[in-house]
């Protein structure tokens, strides 16, 4: 019974997005936009500082993985903001569907818009820069576990917040990922950071997949014990969300707000 | 017959910051009955329908439906609930189908391709089933509203206003096909509404709410030779402006 109700409502934002072109393609766009922007500066750098013609892909490669962690969440978000946009939470939540198997569809959700922007994205990457994200190999498997579960995290706190608070917490959906931008070094390592600021960093799953992708790009080495510790801040921060997420939807119950999902 | 009333409400109070929506109101409904909560905006009609299906924690005082109570054990019967407002939407990208398809499967409904084909056909919705939501009529959405509700056979049926913004012959069909499925399937029918006519054509029994209390609670005819009026209009009237209680006391 779980497992076919949250089939239902993958099935509603499949119907969706077949219905919609203008979906599918802001799926790729955005991604498509960054790789360009960041593809040819990096090419541009190269021929100029020998550094960057050694780390060859680094930026291409982060500018990827930063899409997987922000698309992964946003792919979450925008899914369960259809439900507001469309006025239909109310239809949900008096349905049968409980809360988990709801997330349980928005990350299935997450995955398959996931798919349908970075695919063809990774793609352009390899024809116009030559590099091949997949080639990676299992480590790219790794990275991309530990950035999803983070984008999945904050998309549950983001759509637990909309439930308490409506439509006026919407920017949220939009920008909260841009807060941990400069945290989790995308770009940059660690290093670069203040001192003070640098446990901060080092509290965010994310980085440990940056400056672990670096060490692979740069160094050609798995740094695994990375992979592991960020794995299990994810862990830490998927149960405090789903907490979370719980504990706004009691609020919202408390509250009324269930009832008035607008502004 | 169950041993418990389909819907039974009790001492139940919700309070909003420093507002009492609603005010320590009780009422059972019997399951096969149908019933109209009456009342002007603000009365606490809409929340009280929200305690009863769970999407509002009561303050105190409890909500039961088939015997759960609301929200605390509301999986229990969920599946054998369901609800038209016309303030809640369905996907309006969505077919007509295909909204069906994903409602009647959250609510796990056997047959469902045949079920989705006897409920358009008997609402009237056979051509309309692969339109998108969005691109149907007031009239069409209501009946499409109406055709989500009805798609688990539902035993306790709320309605909050299902013909408002209707044409009157869209209203009068409407209220004909409630009456139908509620004396085949033998559901508990309750119904928030200002429509007075439909309420007596509808109801064995009104709840008239006012400023979260019940202030009146009887048989539409009863109601009638109390206040010694001709219409449940003209009933409502003299609750809402405070007549009621000098106007029976003279009768």
């Amino acid at each position: 019974m779980p497992a076919q109700r949250v089939r239902a409502m993958v099935l509603r934002y499949v119907y969706l997005l077949r219905s919609s072109w203008t979906r599918l393609l802001e799926l790729i766009y955005w991604p498509a936009v960054q790789l360009f922007v960041w593809g040819f500066l990096q090419l541009y750098i190269a021929q100029n500082s020998g550094f960057f013609a050694r780390a060859s892909g680094v930026f291409i490669a982060a500018v990827l993985m930063w899409d997987m962690l922000f698309r992964g969440q946003l792919g979450f978000s925008i899914s369960f903001l259809e439900e507001m946009w469309s006025r239909n939470l109310g239809n949900l939540m008096i349905s049968p569907l409980r809360p988990l198997e709801f997330v349980c569809a928005l990350m299935i959700m997450s995955l398959i818009r996931l798919a349908i922007g970075m695919l063809p994205v990774t793609l352009l990457a390899i024809a116009f820069f030559g590099f091949n994200l997949y080639s990676l190999g299992l480590a790219l498997a790794a990275f991309f576990a530990n950035l999803i579960f983070t984008g999945w995290a904050v998309g549950i706190v983001v759509a637990g917040v909309l439930l308490r608070n409506g439509m006026g917490a919407e920017s949220l959906a939009w920008t909260l990922m841009f807060v941990l931008l400069p945290l989790v070094c995308v770009y940059y390592p660690v290093g670069v950071l203040p001192d003070w600021l640098q446990p901060i960093a080092w509290s965010l799953p994310p980085t440990y997949v940056f400056e672990g992708m670096r060490a692979l790009l740069m160094e050609h080495a798995f740094r695994a014990d990375l992979m592991l510790e960020a794995l299990a801040l994810n862990a830490l921060y998927f149960g405090a969300a789903v907490a979370a997420f719980l504990a706004l939807l009691e609020s919202a119950r408390r509250a009324g707000s269930l009832l008035q999902t607008g502004e | 017959m169950p041993d418990h009333p389909a819907i039974a409400v009790d001492q139940l109070v919700k309070v909003y910051k420093t507002t009492r929506a609603v005010d320590g109101i009780s009422f059972a409904l019997e399951a096969g009955s149908i019933t109209a909560l009456l009342g002007g905006n603000g009365a606490g009609k809409t929340t009280t329908i929200a305690m009863i299906l769970g999407l509002v924690t009561p303050t105190s005082g409890t909500a039961r439906v088939l015997g759960a109570e609301m929200p605390r054990q509301r999986y229990q019967v969920l599946h054998q609930v369901n609800f038209e407002s016309p303030y809640m939407d369905m996907p309006h990208r969505l077919s007509v189908r295909q909204n069906l398809n994903v409602f009647g499967r959250l609510y796990a409904v056997e047959n469902l391709e045949d079920r989705i084909l006897r409920l358009s056909a008997e609402l009237d919705l056979s051509e309309l089933l692969d339109r998108p939501v969005g691109k149907l009529s007031a009239g069409q959405k209501t009946r499409v509203a109406l055709a989500k509700a009805l798609i688990n056979s539902p035993q306790v049926l709320l309605l909050d206003e299902p013909t408002a913004s209707l044409d009157p012959d869209t209203a009068d069909w409407v209220r004909g096909r409630l009456e139908r499925f509620r004396k085949e399937r033998g559901a508990t029918v309750l119904l928030a509404s200002h429509n007075m006519a439909e309420v007596e054509r509808l109801c064995e029994r009104v709840i008239i709410m006012k400023r979260g209390h019940i202030e009146d609670d009887d048989t539409p005819q009863r109601l009638l030779i109390r206040y010694g009026r001709e219409t449940l209009e003209e009933v409502f009237l003299d609750v809402a402006r405070g007549r009621g209680h000098a106007r029976e006391a003279a009768q």
